[in-house]
Protein backbone atom coordinates (compact mmCIF):
# COMPACT_ATOMS: atom_id res chain seq x y z
CA UNK A 1 0.00 0.00 0.00
CA UNK A 2 1.62 3.32 -1.03
CA UNK A 3 2.06 5.66 1.93
CA UNK A 4 1.82 8.73 -0.33
CA UNK A 5 -1.89 8.11 -0.70
CA UNK A 6 -4.12 11.10 0.00
CA UNK A 7 -7.86 10.61 0.41
CA UNK A 8 -10.04 11.81 -2.44
CA UNK A 9 -12.66 14.52 -2.09
CA UNK A 10 -15.34 11.82 -2.20
CA UNK A 11 -13.67 9.96 0.67
CA UNK A 12 -13.44 13.13 2.78
CA UNK A 13 -17.05 13.92 1.96
CA UNK A 14 -18.06 10.45 3.07
CA UNK A 15 -16.19 10.85 6.37
CA UNK A 16 -17.78 14.24 7.03
CA UNK A 17 -21.23 12.94 6.16
CA UNK A 18 -20.71 9.94 8.43
CA UNK A 19 -19.82 12.21 11.35
CA UNK A 20 -22.81 14.43 10.63
CA UNK A 21 -25.17 11.46 10.40
CA UNK A 22 -23.85 9.92 13.62
CA UNK A 23 -24.10 13.24 15.49
CA UNK A 24 -27.65 14.00 14.38
CA UNK A 25 -28.73 10.43 15.05
CA UNK A 26 -27.21 10.51 18.54
CA UNK A 27 -28.96 13.74 19.48
CA UNK A 28 -32.33 12.63 18.07
CA UNK A 29 -32.05 9.22 19.64
CA UNK A 30 -31.12 10.47 23.12
CA UNK A 31 -34.17 12.74 23.06
CA UNK A 32 -36.44 9.88 21.98
CA UNK A 33 -34.86 7.14 24.09
CA UNK A 34 -34.90 9.05 27.39
CA UNK A 35 -38.68 9.02 27.93
CA UNK A 36 -38.92 5.52 26.45
CA UNK A 37 -36.20 4.14 28.71
CA UNK A 38 -37.73 5.88 31.73
CA UNK A 39 -41.09 4.33 30.94
CA UNK A 40 -39.53 0.88 30.54
CA UNK A 41 -37.66 1.27 33.83
CA UNK A 42 -40.73 2.42 35.77
CA UNK A 43 -43.79 0.77 34.30
CA UNK A 44 -45.58 -2.30 35.51
CA UNK A 45 -47.76 -2.26 32.40
CA UNK A 46 -48.40 -5.55 30.64
CA UNK A 47 -47.14 -3.90 27.44
CA UNK A 48 -43.67 -3.57 28.89
CA UNK A 49 -42.39 -6.93 27.60
CA UNK A 50 -43.76 -6.29 24.12
CA UNK A 51 -42.32 -2.79 23.92
CA UNK A 52 -38.93 -3.99 25.21
CA UNK A 53 -38.93 -6.70 22.53
CA UNK A 54 -39.72 -4.19 19.76
CA UNK A 55 -36.91 -1.95 21.01
CA UNK A 56 -34.51 -4.89 20.87
CA UNK A 57 -35.58 -6.06 17.40
CA UNK A 58 -32.85 -4.14 15.52
CA UNK A 59 -30.30 -6.18 17.50
CA UNK A 60 -31.38 -9.43 15.88
CA UNK A 61 -32.89 -8.46 12.53
CA UNK A 62 -30.63 -8.21 9.48
CA UNK A 63 -30.25 -4.49 8.67
CA UNK A 64 -31.52 -5.25 5.18
CA UNK A 65 -34.87 -6.27 6.66
CA UNK A 66 -35.15 -2.95 8.49
CA UNK A 67 -34.02 -1.08 5.39
CA UNK A 68 -36.46 -2.97 3.22
CA UNK A 69 -39.49 -2.16 5.37
CA UNK A 70 -38.44 1.45 5.79
CA UNK A 71 -37.97 1.78 2.04
CA UNK A 72 -41.35 0.23 1.30
CA UNK A 73 -43.32 2.22 3.87
CA UNK A 74 -41.55 5.53 3.20
CA UNK A 75 -41.50 5.17 -0.58
CA UNK A 76 -44.00 6.77 -2.96
CA UNK A 77 -46.35 3.79 -2.70
CA UNK A 78 -46.00 3.31 1.09
CA UNK A 79 -48.51 4.60 3.63
CA UNK A 80 -46.04 6.89 5.36
CA UNK A 81 -44.66 8.05 2.04
CA UNK A 82 -48.10 8.93 0.68
CA UNK A 83 -48.99 10.72 3.91
CA UNK A 84 -45.78 12.76 3.73
CA UNK A 85 -46.43 13.62 0.09
CA UNK A 86 -49.96 14.75 0.95
CA UNK A 87 -48.38 17.13 3.48
CA UNK A 88 -46.04 18.36 0.74
CA UNK A 89 -42.97 17.16 2.64
CA UNK A 90 -41.44 15.03 -0.06
CA UNK A 91 -40.07 11.54 0.23
CA UNK A 92 -37.39 10.36 2.67
CA UNK A 93 -35.66 7.50 0.84
CA UNK A 94 -32.37 8.48 -0.79
CA UNK A 95 -32.11 11.67 1.32
CA UNK A 96 -30.10 12.55 4.42
CA UNK A 97 -33.34 12.70 6.42
CA UNK A 98 -34.10 9.15 5.37
CA UNK A 99 -30.65 8.06 6.55
CA UNK A 100 -31.23 9.71 9.93
CA UNK A 101 -34.57 7.93 10.30
CA UNK A 102 -33.05 4.58 9.35
CA UNK A 103 -30.15 5.10 11.75
CA UNK A 104 -32.48 6.07 14.58
CA UNK A 105 -34.44 2.84 14.16
CA UNK A 106 -31.31 0.77 13.70
CA UNK A 107 -29.48 2.16 16.77
CA UNK A 108 -32.55 2.39 19.02
CA UNK A 109 -31.57 -0.46 21.39
CA UNK A 110 -28.06 0.98 21.78
CA UNK A 111 -29.56 4.15 23.25
CA UNK A 112 -32.54 2.72 25.12
CA UNK A 113 -30.89 -0.17 26.92
CA UNK A 114 -28.03 1.68 28.67
CA UNK A 115 -30.46 4.41 29.70
CA UNK A 116 -33.01 1.89 30.96
CA UNK A 117 -30.34 0.12 33.02
CA UNK A 118 -29.11 3.44 34.39
CA UNK A 119 -32.63 4.48 35.43
CA UNK A 120 -33.21 1.08 37.01
CA UNK A 121 -29.96 1.43 38.95
CA UNK A 122 -31.04 4.85 40.23
CA UNK A 123 -34.15 3.17 41.60
CA UNK A 124 -37.27 4.51 43.23
CA UNK A 125 -35.74 5.79 46.44
CA UNK A 126 -34.10 9.01 45.17
CA UNK A 127 -37.40 9.92 43.50
CA UNK A 128 -39.24 9.38 46.78
CA UNK A 129 -36.67 11.48 48.59
CA UNK A 130 -37.12 14.25 46.02
CA UNK A 131 -40.90 14.09 46.44
CA UNK A 132 -40.50 14.37 50.21
CA UNK A 133 -38.44 17.52 49.51
CA UNK A 134 -41.31 19.08 47.54
CA UNK A 135 -40.07 18.28 44.02
CA UNK A 136 -42.86 17.62 41.53
CA UNK A 137 -42.44 14.45 39.44
CA UNK A 138 -41.07 16.35 36.42
CA UNK A 139 -38.78 18.42 38.64
CA UNK A 140 -37.50 15.26 40.34
CA UNK A 141 -36.91 13.62 36.96
CA UNK A 142 -34.89 16.56 35.66
CA UNK A 143 -32.92 17.33 38.83
CA UNK A 144 -32.44 13.87 40.34
CA UNK A 145 -33.06 11.01 37.90
CA UNK A 146 -31.23 12.57 34.94
CA UNK A 147 -28.05 13.60 36.81
CA UNK A 148 -27.88 10.28 38.64
CA UNK A 149 -28.26 8.42 35.33
CA UNK A 150 -25.46 10.44 33.70
CA UNK A 151 -23.14 7.44 33.18
CA UNK A 152 -25.95 5.77 31.24
CA UNK A 153 -26.21 8.81 28.98
CA UNK A 154 -22.49 8.79 28.25
CA UNK A 155 -22.59 5.09 27.41
CA UNK A 156 -25.74 5.48 25.30
CA UNK A 157 -24.26 8.41 23.36
CA UNK A 158 -20.96 6.65 22.64
CA UNK A 159 -22.62 3.40 21.60
CA UNK A 160 -25.20 5.15 19.40
CA UNK A 161 -22.57 7.26 17.67
CA UNK A 162 -20.25 4.32 17.07
CA UNK A 163 -23.01 1.98 15.96
CA UNK A 164 -24.34 4.55 13.50
CA UNK A 165 -20.86 5.04 12.05
CA UNK A 166 -20.68 1.29 11.59
CA UNK A 167 -24.01 0.75 9.88
CA UNK A 168 -24.14 -0.44 6.31
CA UNK A 169 -27.22 -2.43 5.36
CA UNK A 170 -29.86 0.10 6.30
CA UNK A 171 -27.87 2.91 4.70
CA UNK A 172 -27.48 1.03 1.46
CA UNK A 173 -31.18 0.14 1.30
CA UNK A 174 -32.45 3.59 2.37
CA UNK A 175 -29.83 5.89 0.98
CA UNK A 176 -28.32 4.34 -2.07
CA UNK A 177 -24.83 5.74 -2.31
CA UNK A 178 -25.25 9.33 -3.48
CA UNK A 179 -22.06 11.37 -2.91
CA UNK A 180 -22.58 14.31 -0.57
CA UNK A 181 -26.07 13.19 0.35
CA UNK A 182 -26.08 9.58 1.40
CA UNK A 183 -22.58 8.31 0.74
CA UNK A 184 -21.07 7.40 4.12
CA UNK A 185 -17.78 5.65 4.90
CA UNK A 186 -19.17 2.13 4.98
CA UNK A 187 -20.91 2.45 1.60
CA UNK A 188 -17.88 4.25 0.16
CA UNK A 189 -15.68 1.29 1.12
CA UNK A 190 -18.15 -1.00 -0.60
CA UNK A 191 -18.03 1.20 -3.70
CA UNK A 192 -14.20 1.17 -3.69
CA UNK A 193 -14.12 -2.61 -3.48
CA UNK A 194 -16.68 -2.93 -6.26
CA UNK A 195 -14.42 -0.73 -8.41
CA UNK A 196 -11.35 -2.74 -7.31
CA UNK A 197 -9.84 0.37 -5.68
CA UNK A 198 -8.28 -1.63 -2.86
CA UNK A 199 -5.86 1.09 -1.71
CA UNK A 200 -8.65 3.56 -1.00
CA UNK A 201 -10.70 0.79 0.61
CA UNK A 202 -7.70 -0.04 2.86
CA UNK A 203 -7.37 3.53 4.08
CA UNK A 204 -11.02 3.91 4.96
CA UNK A 205 -11.37 0.43 6.43
CA UNK A 206 -8.24 0.94 8.55
CA UNK A 207 -9.56 4.26 9.80
CA UNK A 208 -12.81 2.54 10.82
CA UNK A 209 -10.90 -0.11 12.78
CA UNK A 210 -8.85 2.53 14.61
CA UNK A 211 -11.95 4.61 15.33
CA UNK A 212 -13.96 1.67 16.65
CA UNK A 213 -11.08 0.50 18.83
CA UNK A 214 -10.68 3.99 20.26
CA UNK A 215 -14.36 4.21 21.03
CA UNK A 216 -14.45 0.87 22.82
CA UNK A 217 -11.34 1.51 24.85
CA UNK A 218 -12.57 4.94 25.95
CA UNK A 219 -15.89 3.39 26.95
CA UNK A 220 -14.08 0.78 29.03
CA UNK A 221 -11.89 3.41 30.66
CA UNK A 222 -14.96 5.52 31.43
CA UNK A 223 -16.71 2.58 33.04
CA UNK A 224 -13.64 1.59 35.04
CA UNK A 225 -13.23 5.12 36.39
CA UNK A 226 -16.90 5.18 37.38
CA UNK A 227 -16.58 1.92 39.27
CA UNK A 228 -13.63 3.29 41.20
CA UNK A 229 -15.55 6.38 42.18
CA UNK A 230 -18.52 4.33 43.35
CA UNK A 231 -16.26 2.15 45.46
CA UNK B 1 -62.14 18.24 64.76
CA UNK B 2 -60.44 21.36 66.05
CA UNK B 3 -57.74 23.06 63.98
CA UNK B 4 -54.26 22.03 64.94
CA UNK B 5 -55.28 18.46 65.44
CA UNK B 6 -53.13 15.68 64.10
CA UNK B 7 -55.02 12.60 63.11
CA UNK B 8 -53.85 9.58 61.16
CA UNK B 9 -56.30 6.92 60.15
CA UNK B 10 -55.21 4.31 57.69
CA UNK B 11 -56.55 1.01 56.41
CA UNK B 12 -54.59 -1.10 53.95
CA UNK B 13 -54.65 -4.84 53.31
CA UNK B 14 -51.11 -6.26 53.32
CA UNK B 15 -49.86 -9.71 52.39
CA UNK B 16 -50.51 -11.47 55.70
CA UNK B 17 -52.63 -9.00 57.67
CA UNK B 18 -54.50 -5.71 57.42
CA UNK B 19 -52.91 -2.46 58.49
CA UNK B 20 -55.55 -0.77 60.62
CA UNK B 21 -54.48 2.34 62.50
CA UNK B 22 -56.26 5.33 63.97
CA UNK B 23 -54.12 7.73 65.99
CA UNK B 24 -54.45 11.24 67.37
CA UNK B 25 -50.87 12.50 67.50
CA UNK B 26 -49.74 15.03 70.07
CA UNK B 27 -48.86 18.53 68.81
CA UNK B 28 -45.17 18.04 69.38
CA UNK B 29 -42.64 15.56 70.66
CA UNK B 30 -41.68 12.14 69.45
CA UNK B 31 -44.27 9.47 68.93
CA UNK B 32 -42.38 6.20 68.63
CA UNK B 33 -43.95 3.55 66.42
CA UNK B 34 -42.64 0.35 67.88
CA UNK B 35 -43.09 -3.21 66.72
CA UNK B 36 -41.37 -6.28 65.38
CA UNK B 37 -40.07 -6.40 61.79
CA UNK B 38 -42.95 -6.72 59.39
CA UNK B 39 -45.57 -5.34 61.75
CA UNK B 40 -46.46 -2.58 59.29
CA UNK B 41 -44.45 0.30 60.80
CA UNK B 42 -42.77 1.47 57.61
CA UNK B 43 -45.95 0.97 55.60
CA UNK B 44 -47.77 3.23 58.03
CA UNK B 45 -45.13 5.92 57.56
CA UNK B 46 -45.28 5.60 53.76
CA UNK B 47 -49.06 5.96 53.86
CA UNK B 48 -48.80 9.12 55.94
CA UNK B 49 -46.30 10.50 53.43
CA UNK B 50 -48.48 9.59 50.46
CA UNK B 51 -45.80 7.29 49.03
CA UNK B 52 -48.17 4.38 49.32
CA UNK B 53 -51.87 4.53 48.64
CA UNK B 54 -54.03 2.96 51.36
CA UNK B 55 -57.59 1.86 50.66
CA UNK B 56 -59.06 4.27 53.10
CA UNK B 57 -57.12 6.93 54.93
CA UNK B 58 -57.48 10.22 56.67
CA UNK B 59 -54.35 12.24 57.31
CA UNK B 60 -54.72 15.60 58.97
CA UNK B 61 -51.65 17.42 60.26
CA UNK B 62 -51.68 20.77 62.03
CA UNK B 63 -55.30 21.17 61.02
CA UNK B 64 -54.52 20.71 57.33
CA UNK B 65 -56.15 17.86 55.49
CA UNK B 66 -53.60 15.92 53.40
CA UNK B 67 -55.76 12.98 52.58
CA UNK B 68 -59.35 11.95 53.11
CA UNK B 69 -60.41 9.16 50.84
CA UNK B 70 -64.03 9.57 51.83
CA UNK B 71 -63.95 13.10 50.41
CA UNK B 72 -61.58 12.04 47.64
CA UNK B 73 -58.88 14.39 48.86
CA UNK B 74 -55.33 13.25 48.15
CA UNK B 75 -52.28 15.48 48.14
CA UNK B 76 -49.29 13.84 46.43
CA UNK B 77 -46.18 13.54 48.56
CA UNK B 78 -44.51 16.60 47.07
CA UNK B 79 -47.40 18.82 48.10
CA UNK B 80 -47.38 17.63 51.72
CA UNK B 81 -45.30 19.78 54.08
CA UNK B 82 -43.47 16.87 55.66
CA UNK B 83 -39.92 15.75 56.23
CA UNK B 84 -38.99 12.12 55.68
CA UNK B 85 -35.78 10.50 56.88
CA UNK B 86 -35.29 7.09 55.32
CA UNK B 87 -33.72 4.09 56.97
CA UNK B 88 -30.58 3.98 54.86
CA UNK B 89 -28.55 6.93 53.73
CA UNK B 90 -30.54 8.65 51.02
CA UNK B 91 -28.44 11.67 50.15
CA UNK B 92 -28.25 12.65 46.49
CA UNK B 93 -24.85 11.47 45.26
CA UNK B 94 -24.68 14.08 42.54
CA UNK B 95 -24.80 16.98 45.01
CA UNK B 96 -22.56 17.97 47.89
CA UNK B 97 -23.94 18.39 51.40
CA UNK B 98 -24.83 22.03 50.77
CA UNK B 99 -26.64 21.10 47.56
CA UNK B 100 -28.55 18.38 49.36
CA UNK B 101 -29.61 20.79 52.09
CA UNK B 102 -30.68 23.44 49.61
CA UNK B 103 -32.64 21.04 47.42
CA UNK B 104 -35.68 21.02 49.69
CA UNK B 105 -35.22 24.59 50.84
CA UNK B 106 -35.44 25.93 47.28
CA UNK B 107 -38.67 24.07 46.68
CA UNK B 108 -40.44 24.73 49.95
CA UNK B 109 -41.23 28.25 48.76
CA UNK B 110 -42.53 30.76 51.26
CA UNK B 111 -42.58 28.41 54.19
CA UNK B 112 -38.82 28.08 54.45
CA UNK B 113 -35.98 30.54 54.20
CA UNK B 114 -32.24 30.73 54.56
CA UNK B 115 -32.47 31.48 58.25
CA UNK B 116 -34.25 28.16 58.74
CA UNK B 117 -31.45 26.33 56.97
CA UNK B 118 -28.77 28.14 58.95
CA UNK B 119 -30.59 27.24 62.15
CA UNK B 120 -30.73 23.58 61.16
CA UNK B 121 -27.04 23.53 60.15
CA UNK B 122 -26.24 24.99 63.54
CA UNK B 123 -28.63 22.66 65.37
CA UNK B 124 -27.12 19.56 63.82
CA UNK B 125 -23.51 20.79 63.74
CA UNK B 126 -23.00 20.46 59.98
CA UNK B 127 -20.98 23.58 59.18
CA UNK B 128 -17.71 21.80 58.38
CA UNK B 129 -19.40 19.11 56.27
CA UNK B 130 -21.03 21.48 53.76
CA UNK B 131 -18.56 21.10 50.84
CA UNK B 132 -18.33 17.31 51.12
CA UNK B 133 -19.96 14.69 48.97
CA UNK B 134 -22.17 11.95 50.38
CA UNK B 135 -19.52 9.25 49.93
CA UNK B 136 -17.05 11.28 52.00
CA UNK B 137 -19.30 11.18 55.07
CA UNK B 138 -19.59 8.59 57.81
CA UNK B 139 -22.92 6.78 58.25
CA UNK B 140 -23.83 8.95 61.22
CA UNK B 141 -22.95 12.17 59.39
CA UNK B 142 -25.06 11.11 56.42
CA UNK B 143 -28.10 10.56 58.60
CA UNK B 144 -27.53 13.92 60.28
CA UNK B 145 -27.45 15.60 56.88
CA UNK B 146 -30.57 13.69 55.82
CA UNK B 147 -32.36 14.88 58.95
CA UNK B 148 -31.20 18.46 58.38
CA UNK B 149 -32.31 18.31 54.75
CA UNK B 150 -35.78 17.20 55.83
CA UNK B 151 -35.95 19.94 58.47
CA UNK B 152 -34.76 22.71 56.15
CA UNK B 153 -38.17 22.65 54.45
CA UNK B 154 -39.74 23.53 57.81
CA UNK B 155 -42.12 20.59 57.75
CA UNK B 156 -45.29 20.32 59.78
CA UNK B 157 -44.51 16.67 60.51
CA UNK B 158 -41.23 14.80 60.62
CA UNK B 159 -41.26 11.11 59.70
CA UNK B 160 -38.23 9.05 60.71
CA UNK B 161 -38.01 5.46 59.51
CA UNK B 162 -35.50 3.68 61.75
CA UNK B 163 -32.93 6.42 61.15
CA UNK B 164 -30.36 4.62 63.30
CA UNK B 165 -30.94 1.06 62.12
CA UNK B 166 -28.13 1.12 59.56
CA UNK B 167 -25.60 2.51 62.08
CA UNK B 168 -23.34 0.69 64.49
CA UNK B 169 -23.51 1.29 68.23
CA UNK B 170 -20.91 4.06 68.28
CA UNK B 171 -22.50 6.01 65.41
CA UNK B 172 -25.87 5.60 67.10
CA UNK B 173 -24.57 7.15 70.31
CA UNK B 174 -23.17 9.95 68.20
CA UNK B 175 -26.51 10.85 66.62
CA UNK B 176 -28.92 10.25 69.53
CA UNK B 177 -28.06 13.50 71.33
CA UNK B 178 -28.83 15.43 68.13
CA UNK B 179 -32.22 13.77 67.88
CA UNK B 180 -32.93 14.62 71.50
CA UNK B 181 -32.08 18.21 70.78
CA UNK B 182 -34.54 18.23 67.89
CA UNK B 183 -37.25 16.78 70.08
CA UNK B 184 -36.68 19.46 72.70
CA UNK B 185 -36.29 22.43 70.37
CA UNK B 186 -38.71 21.81 67.50
CA UNK B 187 -42.39 22.41 67.83
CA UNK B 188 -43.58 19.78 65.40
CA UNK B 189 -44.76 16.23 65.89
CA UNK B 190 -42.39 13.45 64.90
CA UNK B 191 -43.29 9.89 64.03
CA UNK B 192 -40.29 7.72 64.82
CA UNK B 193 -40.35 4.14 63.62
CA UNK B 194 -38.07 1.79 65.53
CA UNK B 195 -37.73 -1.75 66.75
CA UNK B 196 -35.08 -0.88 69.35
CA UNK B 197 -36.39 -0.72 72.91
CA UNK B 198 -33.52 1.50 74.07
CA UNK B 199 -34.41 4.14 71.46
CA UNK B 200 -38.01 4.09 72.67
CA UNK B 201 -36.91 4.47 76.28
CA UNK B 202 -34.58 7.29 75.47
CA UNK B 203 -36.44 9.27 72.85
CA UNK B 204 -40.17 8.73 72.95
CA UNK B 205 -42.79 10.88 74.60
CA UNK B 206 -45.65 8.85 73.21
CA UNK B 207 -45.59 5.22 72.21
CA UNK B 208 -47.56 3.34 69.60
CA UNK B 209 -47.10 -0.41 69.62
CA UNK B 210 -47.98 -2.07 66.33
CA UNK B 211 -48.67 -5.76 66.15
CA UNK B 212 -49.57 -7.28 62.81
CA UNK B 213 -50.88 -3.98 61.56
CA UNK B 214 -53.05 -3.26 64.59
CA UNK B 215 -52.42 -0.76 67.37
CA UNK B 216 -51.70 -2.95 70.40
CA UNK B 217 -51.10 0.00 72.72
CA UNK B 218 -51.01 3.79 72.42
CA UNK B 219 -50.30 6.41 75.08
CA UNK B 220 -47.61 8.24 77.06
CA UNK B 221 -44.46 6.15 76.94
CA UNK B 222 -44.06 5.49 80.70
CA UNK B 223 -47.66 4.39 80.89
CA UNK B 224 -47.57 2.07 77.88
CA UNK B 225 -44.29 0.47 78.93
CA UNK B 226 -45.57 -0.47 82.38
CA UNK B 227 -48.89 -1.86 81.19
CA UNK B 228 -48.99 -5.55 81.84
CA UNK B 229 -52.43 -6.38 80.51
CA UNK B 230 -51.28 -6.05 76.89
CA UNK B 231 -47.93 -7.79 76.86
CA UNK B 232 -45.48 -5.80 74.84
CA UNK B 233 -42.90 -7.61 72.84
CA UNK B 234 -39.93 -6.21 74.68
CA UNK B 235 -38.67 -9.59 75.90
CA UNK B 236 -35.77 -9.04 78.29
CA UNK B 237 -36.14 -5.30 77.88
CA UNK B 238 -39.42 -4.95 79.81
CA UNK B 239 -38.83 -1.85 81.86
CA UNK B 240 -40.28 1.20 83.53
CA UNK B 241 -39.38 4.83 82.84
CA UNK B 242 -39.18 7.45 85.55
CA UNK B 243 -38.70 11.18 85.23
CA UNK B 244 -36.66 12.67 88.05
CA UNK B 245 -34.41 15.50 89.17
CA UNK B 246 -30.84 15.13 90.41
CA UNK B 247 -30.73 16.36 93.99
CA UNK B 248 -27.68 15.22 95.85
CA UNK B 249 -24.14 14.19 95.06
CA UNK B 250 -22.05 11.72 97.03
CA UNK B 251 -18.52 12.79 96.16
CA UNK B 252 -16.84 9.96 98.01
CA UNK B 253 -18.69 7.11 96.31
CA UNK B 254 -19.26 8.85 92.99
CA UNK B 255 -23.04 8.58 93.17
CA UNK B 256 -25.93 10.99 92.63
CA UNK B 257 -29.41 10.81 94.04
CA UNK B 258 -32.35 11.34 91.72
CA UNK B 259 -35.68 12.27 93.25
CA UNK B 260 -38.88 11.19 91.52
CA UNK B 261 -42.52 11.30 92.53
CA UNK B 262 -42.37 8.01 94.45
CA UNK B 263 -39.02 8.30 96.19
CA UNK B 264 -35.30 8.53 95.43
CA UNK B 265 -32.73 6.39 93.68
CA UNK B 266 -28.95 6.45 93.86
CA UNK B 267 -27.17 6.04 90.56
CA UNK B 268 -23.75 6.39 89.06
CA UNK B 269 -22.51 9.95 88.89
CA UNK B 270 -21.93 10.79 85.24
CA UNK B 271 -21.10 14.42 86.00
CA UNK B 272 -24.51 15.94 85.31
CA UNK B 273 -25.33 19.09 87.27
CA UNK B 274 -27.63 18.95 90.26
CA UNK B 275 -31.11 20.19 89.40
CA UNK B 276 -30.91 18.50 85.99
CA UNK B 277 -34.05 16.70 84.83
CA UNK B 278 -33.30 13.11 83.90
CA UNK B 279 -35.11 10.10 82.55
CA UNK B 280 -34.34 6.81 84.29
CA UNK B 281 -34.99 3.34 83.05
CA UNK B 282 -35.38 0.36 85.32
CA UNK B 283 -35.52 -3.07 83.75
CA UNK B 284 -38.10 -5.42 85.27
CA UNK B 285 -35.42 -8.08 85.72
CA UNK B 286 -33.37 -5.68 87.89
CA UNK B 287 -36.17 -5.25 90.43
CA UNK B 288 -36.68 -7.74 93.24
CA UNK B 289 -39.39 -7.59 95.88
CA UNK B 290 -39.09 -7.85 99.67
CA UNK B 291 -41.86 -7.67 102.23
CA UNK B 292 -39.69 -5.69 104.66
CA UNK B 293 -36.78 -3.29 104.15
CA UNK B 294 -33.58 -5.20 103.60
CA UNK B 295 -30.98 -4.64 106.34
CA UNK B 296 -28.01 -6.50 104.97
CA UNK B 297 -28.08 -6.29 101.22
CA UNK B 298 -25.81 -5.01 98.51
CA UNK B 299 -28.80 -3.35 96.93
CA UNK B 300 -28.84 0.31 97.89
CA UNK B 301 -32.07 1.38 96.30
CA UNK B 302 -35.12 0.21 98.17
CA UNK B 303 -38.46 1.91 97.55
CA UNK B 304 -41.74 1.47 99.40
CA UNK B 305 -44.62 0.65 97.10
CA UNK B 306 -47.82 -1.33 96.78
CA UNK B 307 -48.63 -4.20 94.46
CA UNK B 308 -50.97 -2.97 91.74
CA UNK B 309 -51.23 -6.06 89.55
CA UNK B 310 -49.62 -9.43 88.98
CA UNK B 311 -49.61 -10.92 85.50
CA UNK B 312 -48.20 -14.04 83.96
CA UNK B 313 -45.04 -13.59 81.89
CA UNK B 314 -43.80 -15.18 78.69
CA UNK B 315 -42.42 -18.21 80.56
CA UNK B 316 -44.78 -19.93 83.06
CA UNK B 317 -42.14 -19.86 85.79
CA UNK B 318 -42.17 -16.06 85.86
CA UNK B 319 -44.61 -13.31 86.67
CA UNK B 320 -44.55 -9.55 86.08
CA UNK B 321 -45.51 -7.50 89.11
CA UNK B 322 -46.70 -3.96 88.60
CA UNK B 323 -45.78 -1.77 91.56
CA UNK B 324 -47.16 1.63 92.47
CA UNK B 325 -44.73 3.96 94.23
CA UNK B 326 -46.43 7.26 94.85
CA UNK B 327 -48.24 7.17 91.51
CA UNK B 328 -45.18 6.11 89.54
CA UNK B 329 -45.26 2.59 88.14
CA UNK B 330 -42.43 0.08 88.33
CA UNK B 331 -42.25 -3.45 86.99
CA UNK B 332 -40.60 -6.42 88.64
CA UNK B 333 -39.98 -9.74 86.96
CA UNK B 334 -39.81 -12.49 89.59
CA UNK B 335 -40.51 -16.20 89.71
CA UNK B 336 -44.08 -17.32 90.23
CA UNK B 337 -42.91 -19.36 93.21
CA UNK B 338 -41.48 -16.26 94.90
CA UNK B 339 -44.71 -14.35 94.26
CA UNK B 340 -46.64 -17.15 95.88
CA UNK B 341 -44.25 -17.48 98.85
CA UNK B 342 -44.38 -13.72 99.51
CA UNK B 343 -48.15 -13.72 99.21
CA UNK B 344 -48.15 -10.94 96.62
CA UNK B 345 -51.73 -9.81 96.16
CA UNK B 346 -53.07 -6.53 94.88
CA UNK B 347 -52.79 -3.81 97.53
CA UNK B 348 -50.00 -5.45 99.54
CA UNK B 349 -47.29 -3.07 100.76
CA UNK B 350 -43.81 -4.22 99.69
CA UNK B 351 -40.29 -2.92 99.08
CA UNK B 352 -38.97 -2.77 95.57
CA UNK B 353 -35.23 -3.42 95.55
CA UNK B 354 -33.68 -1.89 92.50
CA UNK B 355 -30.40 -3.42 91.52
CA UNK B 356 -29.62 -1.19 88.58
CA UNK B 357 -30.83 2.13 87.23
CA UNK B 358 -29.93 3.38 83.78
CA UNK B 359 -29.80 7.05 82.97
CA UNK B 360 -31.29 7.20 79.48
CA UNK B 361 -30.97 10.93 78.91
Amino acid sequence: MPLSFSPSAADLGAILLTCKLASVTTVVLLLLATPLAWWLAQTRSRWRAAVAAVVALPLVLPPTVLGFYLLVSLGPQGTVGQFMQSLGLGLLPFTFGGLVLGSVVYSLPFAVQPLQHAFEAVGQRPMEVAASLRASPLDAFLTVALPLARPGFVTAAILTFAHTVGEFGVVLMMGGNIPGQTQVVSTQIYAHVEALEYTQAHWLAGAMVVFSFAVLISLNLFNARRTRVVL
Amino acid sequence: MSPGNNRIRCALPLASFDLQVDLALPQRGITAVFGASGSGKTTLLRCVAGLQRPHDALVQIAGQLWQDDQQEIFLPTWQRPLGYVFQEASLFDHLDVRGNLQYGLQRAGGTADRAALDAVIELLGLERLLPRRAHQLSGGERQRVAIARALATQPKLLLLDEPLASLDHARRQEILPWLERLRDELHIPMLYVTHAADEVARMADTLVVLKEGQVAAFGPVAEVLTRIDTPIVLGDDVSALLDGVLEERDERWKLVRARFAGGSLWLRDTGLALGQHVRLRILARDVSIATEPAQHSSIQNSIACTVRAVASDAHPSQVLVQLDCGGVLLLARITARAADALGLVVGKAVWAQVKSVALVQ
